[in-house]
């Protein structure tokens, strides 16, 4: 978004989270974090009363979603180990709300994006932290000299 | 509102995700003639948008009171190409196709939930 996206030449460390791959990966957490956003924000302000635990549950998803989207366009460093960690919190909260979700469902009497383990979102809510931390921990995508 | 439109961009958004799959399995960047599709779903988008809001400024209003949640899918399916093709620019591999045939497919997802919204699914 700074510099219109192109990385320059050597500054593929920098940039490496959201070239390559990670252009996918940052439009799906990018999309995921308007979807999760708008409907907590319509449902918390709405009918909170109706399921509050699962609202709020979508607005910390929404949170964790948008914090790993800005690492991802950030790159560096420090917003890598962030981002380990928040794509840690997200695998823990799909597993422990999938999980729940499955064994006592009337805790939810509306369904959030982790559900089922986000059984309605295609799964995508279970797989994107696992390619997101694969993808954090090797750094992203190296400048071609890396590879050879 | 309007099914065969919706049905129409749908199926455009489709084929440009298709396309654009393949674009990226053959390990091609994206090229003019994928932004010129992209150009064509956007505009049949645009033409939704302004359908949707007509409908609405003359008194029809979708199912239920889901007027504010019509409204926001109506301008995420029009923002949803031109956002990947801007993220998929500065992208030569196959990875800027590949996220503009991500974001097609949202934009199918997209219609089928503006259907519903409109005719009274959930919000």
């Amino acid at each position: 978004m700074t510099d219109g996206g192109t990385a320059p030449g050597g500054g593929g460390d920098r940039h490496g989270l959201r070239s390559g791959p990670g252009r996918l990966l940052v439009t799906l957490y990018a999309v995921f974090t308007v979807g999760a956003a708008s409907r907590s924000l319509y449902q918390l302000s709405t009918r909170f009363d109706e399921a509050p635990l699962a609202y709020l549950l979508s607005a910390g998803a929404a949170l964790v979603y948008a914090l790993i989207t800005v690492v991802l366009v950030r790159g560096g460093e420090r917003a890598r180990r962030l981002g380990v960690a928040a794509c840690a919190v997200e695998l823990a909260g799909v597993l422990v709300v999938g999980t729940w979700t499955v064994v006592d469902p009337s805790a939810f009497p509306d369904s959030t994006v982790w559900s089922t383990y986000g059984m309605g979102y295609l799964f995508l809510p279970l797989v994107l932290p696992v390619v997101g931390l694969f993808w954090l921990r090797r750094g992203g995508d190296r400048p071609p000299a890396a590879h050879r | 509102m309007l099914t065969p439109l919706t049905i129409a961009v749908a199926a455009a958004a489709v084929l440009l995700g298709v396309w654009c799959a393949v674009a990226a399995l053959r390990n091609q960047s994206a090229k003019d003639w994928h932004y010129a599709a992209m150009a064509v779903v956007t505009l049949l988008t645009v033409v939704q948008l302004v359908v949707g809001v007509v409908m609405l400024a003359g008194g029809d209003r979708p199912a239920g009171d889901s007027t504010a949640v019509f409204v926001s899918y109506l301008v995420s399916v029009t923002a949803c190409v031109p956002v990947v093709g801007m993220v998929a620019l500065g992208e030569r591999s196959r990875w800027g196709p590949a996220t503009v045939a991500a974001g097609a497919f949202l934009l199918a997802i997209l219609e089928l939930r503006l259907h519903d919204v409109w005719g009274g699914g959930v919000g």
